[in-house]
């Protein structure tokens, strides 16, 4: 997860989820966070997404836009409106409400 | 002017014993009461209820540290963003958006709402250490405003993490040495609704207001100052037109100088009550009495003895406007209207309900030379008023109004206390008519007179007369006419009858006289009859001796001449 930001999956102009995952430097926390993230999003929005990881330890100011106050915090800028859901994303069943994928069963793709 | 009194007397801080570091704030009286300021690098905690003023505390704090102090600060802002506290500011001179555009502060707004955030498991709040390290760092802060920081215990659901979260950004804020001002929400039973004071134990403020029958009074008290002196009281401030005021009155030192200079009253009659020199200049005068005794018009004798001699007045009037005073006056012979017109008289009427008593206390704060009409509830508005006044050596005319009913005495004790002089007038009811007397309950230093003195409010002002004692007491009005007339008639009678009786002694005098004169011309007479019969018996008697001698010249005719010297006395003695 060195890089600033990745394109797990998808064309980046295309993409109909985009995310953005916020982290400090490479703790436990933030690895743990995005590995929970890509699985979920393997899961259920395989092809659909992207995912940009900001690093605010590099990006300070960045954490000013989309007034991120804890980490790791997921934002999901698209499809609007946007939602926030911080935390390590251990918890399957509350990142997909906060992701508004709850109502539809798993392995589904939308 | 502030700045430099803050600072110096930080500086003095700096330099005594406590070792402890202060950091002036700026903010008027809130240096006095913390003897110095906030402490230096260490975060505070100021909490209160809604509306009470906390958040425009923590920016003034950031305002005056980077116009005054050269200071710049950060503000971290979880309730408003910067437009809206700029906007909020705006109004008392603080020109949040000019400050941040010359990198005196920043401010960076962070917002939280519940309903679209979700969490799921472990987090920090790394973040808010970045987005305060970076406003720090690029501003170079060294003072910073959380505002409020509770509104993440809104916003998040782990309070476990929070909690040491908020231990860790305290830790963080007292390594990077930067003072702050951390605000809460005051709680039910305790100082805030989060318990933010267990984290934040150097200083805490707590500010409150209350409204007592209508009228708001914002108050500031300090809590807790660790490890340093500290004013203990509930202090009044309000906020007013270019900030926060706290008004540290009753904390302030004994300090005020004696001034020996005495000035007149405007009343010849009543400076001759007040030793023949009138009254001190710089001191507080209150004058007290009931209804309808002339307090006003007593006290615009002053104001008018005072703008004569050049000296600047405002007459505070709570009870009536500046012309409906310069009417009355005018009746009294006091023409207020050329003071006014010549820049010495200031008048300030307002209703007392209009404002809270801070507000008239800021108000008159403003001025050199004070004639306050108040009311007596506000004791202990007056009592701070009184000594800011004596410590500013202006002279003060205070009129209260006693009622009736109560002894007049006892009704201002409060304030007796403090003021240098005490006129009290009265009305005295005798013979179906009510008459003022005016009398010096008290005049610190002034050997004053310790008569009730009748006055008359006529055409030309006060004129006090002459106090009759009758025998039945004191008498005013009528009743002291007729007795004066009475007196004139009694005493002409006296007169009447000295002058009869000196009249008739004269007469005596001259009678005796003349009889004194007429026994001495019968004593003139009989002594020059005496005078003649002795004569005549001096000649008889010498006449018999020479007759005798010629007869014992006869009868020793054949003697010799010798013998007859000598035998004389024997033929004297054998004849006896």
């Amino acid at each position: 997860m060195a890089p600033a930001a990745k394109h797990a999956s998808g064309k980046a102009p295309l993409a109909k989820w985009e995310l953005k995952l916020y982290v400090a430097g490479q703790t436990a926390k933030s690895l743990q966070a995005f590995s929970n993230l890509k699985k979920i999003c393997e899961e259920h929005l395989a092809g659909e997404y992207r995912i940009e990881v900001i690093d605010l330890l590099q990006n300070p100011q960045l954490a000013k836009g989309d007034q991120i106050f804890a980490l790791p915090t997921l934002v999901r800028k698209l499809p609007e409106p946007v939602r926030k859901i911080i935390g390590d994303l251990s918890n399957t069943e509350r990142v997909l409400v906060g992701l508004d994928l709850q109502s539809l069963p798993p392995g589904k793709k939308l | 002017m502030r700045s430099p009194k803050a600072s110096s007397r930080a500086k003095a801080i700096k330099a005594g014993s406590s070792g402890l570091l202060k950091c002036p704030t700026g903010i008027h009286g809130l240096d006095e009461i913390t003897e110095g300021g906030l402490p230096q690098g260490r975060p505070t905690l100021v909490c209160g209820g809604a509306g009470c003023g906390k958040t425009l505390l923590g920016l003034e704090f950031l305002v005056r540290g980077a116009l005054e102090f050269d200071q710049p600060g950060v503000c971290l802002s979880f309730e408003e963003t910067a437009d809206e506290l700029a906007d909020n500011v705006a109004s008392l001179g603080f020109d949040l958006a000019g400050l941040i555009k010359r990198k005196k502060l920043a401010i960076d707004h962070i917002y939280l709402e519940r309903s679209l955030i979700e969490e799921t498991g472990e987090y920090d709040l790394e973040p808010l250490f970045l987005r305060l390290g970076h406003a720090v760092d690029s501003i170079g802060a060294k003072r910073v405003l959380l505002d409020s920081i509770e509104a993440l215990f809104a916003g998040l659901e782990n309070q476990a993490v929070l909690r040491s979260e908020l231990r860790r950004l305290f830790r963080w804020l007292k390594e990077r040495k930067l003072t702050t001002i951390v605000t809460g929400e005051r709680g039910q039973n305790t100082l805030t609704r989060h318990g933010l004071e267990e984290y934040l134990s150097d200083c805490v403020i707590l500010l409150d207001h209350r409204v007592t029958e209508t009228v708001l009074t914002r108050r500031l008290r300090i809590v807790k100052f660790r490890g340093s002196m500290h004013g203990t009281n509930e202090y009044p401030f309000l906020i007013e037109s270019d900030g926060i005021s706290v008004l540290p009155v009753t904390s302030m030192a004994l300090e005020s100088a004696a001034c020996l200079d005495r000035v007149s009253t405007g009343v010849p009659a009543l400076d001759s009550m007040f030793g023949g020199h009138g009254y001190y200049r710089g001191s507080s005068i209150l004058v007290s009495g009931t209804s309808g005794t002339g307090k006003t018009s007593l006290a615009a004798h002053l104001v008018d003895a005072a703008c004569a001699r050049g000296e600047k007045c405002i007459f505070f009037s709570f009870e009536e406007s500046p012309g409906q005073i310069m009417r009355n006056m005018r009746s009294i012979g006091i023409d207020l209207n050329r003071w006014v017109g010549q820049g010495l008289l200031h008048f300030h009427s307002v209703r007392p309900t209009t404002f809270g008593l801070e507000m008239h206390l800021v108000k008159m704060h403003k001025i050199r030379l004070l004639h306050a009409g108040t009311e007596p509830e506000t004791r202990s508005i007056l009592l701070r008023l009184i000594d800011f006044l004596k410590e500013k050596q202006i002279t003060a005319i205070l009129t209260t109004l006693t009622s009736g009913a109560s002894h007049q005495e006892q009704t201002e004790i409060d304030i007796s206390s403090l003021v240098d002089a005490w006129l009290l007038l009265r009305d005295i009811e005798t013979g179906g008519e009510r008459n003022r007397v005016i009398y010096v309950l008290k005049a610190r230093g002034i050997a004053h007179s310790n008569q009730i003195r009748e006055f008359l409010l006529t055409r030309n002002g006060i004129e006090l007369r002459e106090i009759y004692l009758g025998e039945a007491g004191l008498l005013t009005g009528s009743a002291r006419v007729t007795q004066e007339a009475k007196d004139a008639s009694a005493a002409l009678l006296s007169r009447q009858d000295i002058e009869r009786k000196q009249l008739l002694l004269e007469r005596k005098r001259k009678a005796l006289d003349a009889q004194i004169a007429a026994l001495h011309l019968d004593l003139e007479a009989e002594e020059l009859e005496s005078e003649q019969l002795i004569a005549q018996e001096k000649l008889k008697l010498e006449k018999w001796e020479r007759d005798r001698g010629e007869l014992v010249t006869s009868r020793f005719a054949n003697k010799a001449p010798q013998e007859e010297s000598s035998s004389r006395p024997k033929v004297r003695r054998g004849r006896s």
